[in-house]
């Protein structure tokens, strides 16, 4: 079973597994950080985004052997000393979210637009950057109002 | 009104978790020693099972048992259920066929269950799950609604002739025949409500853990209603007495009707524990297992004729439907095409007479049951369409159409059960059409024509009716259960608050707004209130979240609780303070004594009730905690107007929503800024139903073409606009509140508004839904161009 080190939220972590183990597999089931979901099998519903090396990526379309050496930020690791990342916020303020199943992938792929498009979002921007995650609670009304005033706050 | 009271947009409590990952869905929990199921399910949509042979796939790696529907039948477990029954209207009980939880000789639909692998891992079950061999005996499907029963078709079940499960009728249909005779007009249309599948982004999840030393069994799942599966689990299948089993709904993903039914998955997982010896068992669908075996909504083949006077007034209406149940009748099908849908024919009408003759069919495909408006969004698309037609017909405008139509005086008794309480539909209507600039449409129209777009515009005056009670009416027509919900209210000695209810959130954020309704009533801060469900063990009973019944029926019990509370506090207050109780006043969390400065806050009386030192415990008991259950006296019957403005490019036929107005009666809001995420979430799945999403299976095969998120298109951020939305209001006369229901609105009213505005666009009498690009290129340019 091939040994993998990379650092997950800042801490170091190494870990076996197994070759065919998938990076959010790894993370829920041998990290226990559940924050990250899985809502499909086809890296259609973005429920397991997270960032790899700082973009945005579906956990569920890498092995975590691929990532042994990289740096992972998952949901958990946004929030810095309790307090809650501008995107967080912003979400909670507009209602962004509602069953909050596909909200942590939705945030982490929110502060990647931001750190692809910078922190003035139009609507129609955010809206199409969102073409890989999937909620069917919200109509993403409010979400595209959070990512907006999320990522001028950031 | 307090920033937390009854109306504040306040933030939600359960934000939080959500927010930082730290959730706890089913699949979240792990519980010690714990296994994988795996599930086998049929490549057929219709087969005999010859043999199955687990012999290899019991030596795989990791492999602790493989179980089939013989292993459950040994096990003497009983079936699962349909609550609801119909009788046709020949007086005969519906035909049910037998559902086992793990097929028996035959399988009826692709993805039907045929046996279990339990493994140490989820890989190992998942690749032992391959050496299960199974002898299938081919048989010819039925899969289309219309072709159920035609004579030859396949019988998916031998007690249900001709695959039909029921033929029933509501209405009066000499009155109708008698109207349709003197009617001046008659539009008459075929209408066919495209099936859906729900898609809660949170897959179904169970994980079943027997313990042998106490005969106990605990049930973690994916549930909108974990009372009611526990019950069916106990009473039904027969799995233990229900004080021997606890049915755990944590956080829940969504699920808009489909996580209320009982499925085999969570009923296998219990009963494979046991067998096992009492290790846990965790199941898990992946996405595809939801496409097959989450129940689907809608599916109904429709002809339908309305009859107007002269002027454009509804003399009557005629309906037949032919309802797809699929292979199986899931817990609560059976209602949904009968008691959901022809009871709201009348829509916002006054139309004096209506028959409905509904059909309901079994196929070789899933079970459909309730999926969000369930029922409801099939009436008003039969209603709006015909409104919208036969004011384009008789060369009326559609709103003046409607105006001519309304009910104006409440109550009103409609032809078709319901009695509708109170309303304004004009209000909305006019408030609607301001926001939608209605007037300026035709230059709209003419700006979006010269730039080679047709633009359209489309109403949907819907209504619905929810909080579906009293229990006493609804078991008089075929349901097998109450439909009150329960609360208690626990006050702790320092004042704070616990509420547990019956109802289930999975996204509807009770746990802010009844602790808005506890805050608001005792005067206490918003913070110090918890909202407790979701599990067995701690609320004793409840009927759970669906049909828009937590805001009416849910909320209404903690209030009767929360009267309670009230009145026992204010003895204890009246003993403590040395006052008769008659002269204690409670208003903003303080007891005061009528004409004199003594006081006591909330929490000080809680003190006293739990300290009982100040009175005697002969004529007053000690502590504070009350309870109810509440039994509505009625339905409510929110209504609106929903106005879809949208352009359709000439060259592609691709659609674009470019406006969407919402007016809503939903009676007393608690907090705006849930109501409108209701709103939002659900218009997002009606314009999904309109334009985007369509289950598919092969006519011939039975197979399921839409089996993924690549084939089943779903609704993206990319396809809406921001919506406006307005609220009218008129509160509910059956329940102390004055609420009614927001979370189906959208996907009831959404549909017609889109599909009038595209045929209006189109300058067509119908396009089918999903209306997709190609389906309204072909509608813009006949057939035989598309086949080219």
């Amino acid at each position: 079973m091939p040994s993998i080190t990379l650092r997950v939220n800042d801490q170091e972590v190494s870990a076996d597994v197994e070759s065919r183990t998938l990076l959010v597999e790894f993370l829920r089931d041998q990290l226990g950080l559940t924050g990250t979901h899985v809502g499909c099998d086809t890296s259609q519903c973005g429920a397991c985004v997270v960032h790899l090396n700082g973009v945005a990526i579906k956990s569920c379309t890498a092995f975590a052997v691929a990532c042994d050496g990289m740096q992972v930020m998952t949901i958990e690791g946004l929030t810095k000393n309790g307090s809650l990342h501008p995107m967080q916020e912003a979400f909670r303020e507009h209602h962004g979210l509602q069953c909050g199943f596909c909200t942590p992938g939705i945030i982490m792929a929110s502060v990647d637009i931001v750190r692809r498009h910078g922190k003035k979002l139009d609507e129609a921007t955010i809206r199409n950057e969102l073409e890989g995650n999937i909620c069917r609670c919200t109509g993403y009304h409010n979400i595209v109002k959070a990512v907006q005033a999320g990522a001028a706050k950031m | 009104m307090s920033d937390t009271g009854i109306g504040a947009r306040v933030q939600r409590k359960e934000d939080r978790r959500f927010l930082t990952g730290k959730a706890n869905y089913t699949d979240d929990i792990n519980l010690k020693n714990q296994t994988y199921g795996y599930f086998v399910r049929s490549p057929h949509a219709h087969a005999t099972i010859e043999a199955i042979d687990t012999s290899k796939a019991l030596k795989a790696p990791g492999v602790i048992a493989v179980l089939t529907g013989a292993d459950l039948a040994a096990d003497k477990l009983g079936g699962l259920i349909c609550g609801w029954m119909i009788h046709s209207k020949d007086g005969s009980p519906m035909k049910v066929g037998p559902h086992p939880a793990l097929a028996q000789g035959k399988v009826r639909y692709v993805g039907d269950h045929v046996a279990i692998v339990v493994a140490k891992t989820k890989a190992e079950a998942k690749a032992a799950a391959e050496l299960v061999k199974v002898s299938y005996g081919e048989l010819p499907a039925v899969v289309d609604t219309g072709a159920a029963q035609k004579s030859g078709a396949p019988q998916v079940h031998d007690v249900a002739p001709k695959n039909t499960v029921f033929s029933w009728e509501l209405g009066n249909k000499a009155a109708v025949d008698d109207a349709f005779a003197r009617a001046r007009h008659v539009t008459k249309m075929k209408l066919l409500n495209n099936r859906l599948i729900p898609n809660a982004i949170e897959p179904r999840s169970a994980i079943g853990s027997y313990d042998a030393a106490g005969e106990h069994f605990t049930l973690y799942t994916t549930s909108q209603n974990p009372h009611v599966a526990r019950l069916v689990i106990s009473a039904f299948v027969g799995m233990a007495p229900e004080n021997k089993l606890r049915v755990v709904a944590p956080d829940v993903g969504g699920g808009f009707g489909s996580k209320i039914f009982i499925y085999a998955e969570e009923v296998v997982c219990l009963w494979a524990s046991k067998r096992i010896g009492g290790r846990p068992v965790k199941w898990t669908a992946e996405r595809t297992e939801s496409f097959q075996a989450d129940a689907h909504g809608r599916d109904h083949v429709t002809e339908a004729e309305m009859a107007m006077d002269e002027r454009g007034k509804i003399l009557a209406l005629r309906v037949n439907t032919i309802a797809n149940m699929g292979a199986y009748l899931s817990t609560f099908a059976s209602c949904v095409p009968t008691y959901l849908y022809a009871t709201l024919l009348s829509g916002q009408y006054d139309v004096p007479a209506i028959h409905a003759q509904v059909d309901a069919v079994y196929t070789n495909t899933a079970p459909v049951d309730a999926y969000r408006g369930a029922g409801r969004p099939e009436a008003t698309y039969v209603v709006e369409r015909l409104v919208e037609t036969a004011a384009r017909e008789m060369k009326i405008d559609p709103a003046e159409f409607r105006r001519r139509n309304f009910i104006t005086s409440f109550p009103h008794q409609t032809p078709v059960i319901m009695n509708y309480d109170a309303g304004d539909y004009h209000a909305s209507l006019e408030k609607a059409l301001a926001l939608a600039d209605y007037a300026g449409f035709p230059a709209r129209k003419a700006a979006a024509a010269a730039k080679g777009k047709l633009r359209g515009i489309g109403f949907s005056t819907y209504i619905e009716a929810c909080g579906i009670a009293p229990s006493a009416a609804i078991g008089s027509l075929g349901a097998g259960v109450g439909l009150w919900e329960s609360a208690e209210v626990r006050v702790n000695p320092v004042g704070t608050v616990e509420v547990l209810t019956g109802s289930h959130a999975h996204g509807q954020g009770h746990e802010t707004t009844f602790a808005q309704l506890v805050s608001d009533r005792l005067g206490i801060s918003f913070d110090s209130v918890s909202v407790i469900h979701g599990d067995t063990d701690k609320v004793q009973f409840g009927m759970g979240t669906y049909g828009s019944r937590s805001g009416a029926v849910g909320m209404t019990a903690i209030s009767k609780a929360l009267d309670k509370i009230e009145a026992k506090a204010k003895k204890v207050a009246a003993a403590v303070m040395e006052a008769s109780e008659a002269d204690i006043e409670f208003k903003n969390g303080s007891f005061t004594v009528k004409g004199t400065d003594k006081k006591m806050a909330f929490g000080e009386v809680a003190l006293a009730a739990y300290v009982a030192h100040k009175f005697p415990s002969s004529e007053i008991e000690p502590g504070l905690k009350e309870s109810s259950f509440h039994d509505p006296s009625n339905f409510t019957f929110p209504a609106g107007c929903h106005i879809c403005e949208l352009e359709v490019d000439r060259e592609t036929g691709a659609t674009n929503i470019v406006n969407w107005v919402a007016v809503d009666d939903f009676g007393t809001i608690i907090n705006p800024m849930i109501v409108e995420g209701q709103v939002h979430g659900g218009i997002a799945q009606g314009v999904g139903q309109a334009l985007i999403e369509g289950c598919v299976y092969d006519s011939e095969t039975g197979q399921l073409l839409t089996g993924s998120f690549m084939d089943y298109c779903m609704p993206r951020a990319h396809d809406f606009p921001s919506f406006k939305l307005g609220f009218t209001e008129t509160k509910c006369p059956s329940n102390p509140l004055g609420v009614k229901g927001c979370g189906e609105a959208g996907a009831i009213a959404a549909p017609a508004a889109v599909m009038n505005a595209l045929t209006g666009a189109l300058g067509v009498r119908d396009v089918p839904m999903p209306a997709s690009p190609h389906t309204v290129w072909k509608a813009m340019n006949g057939t035989r161009r598309a086949a080219e």
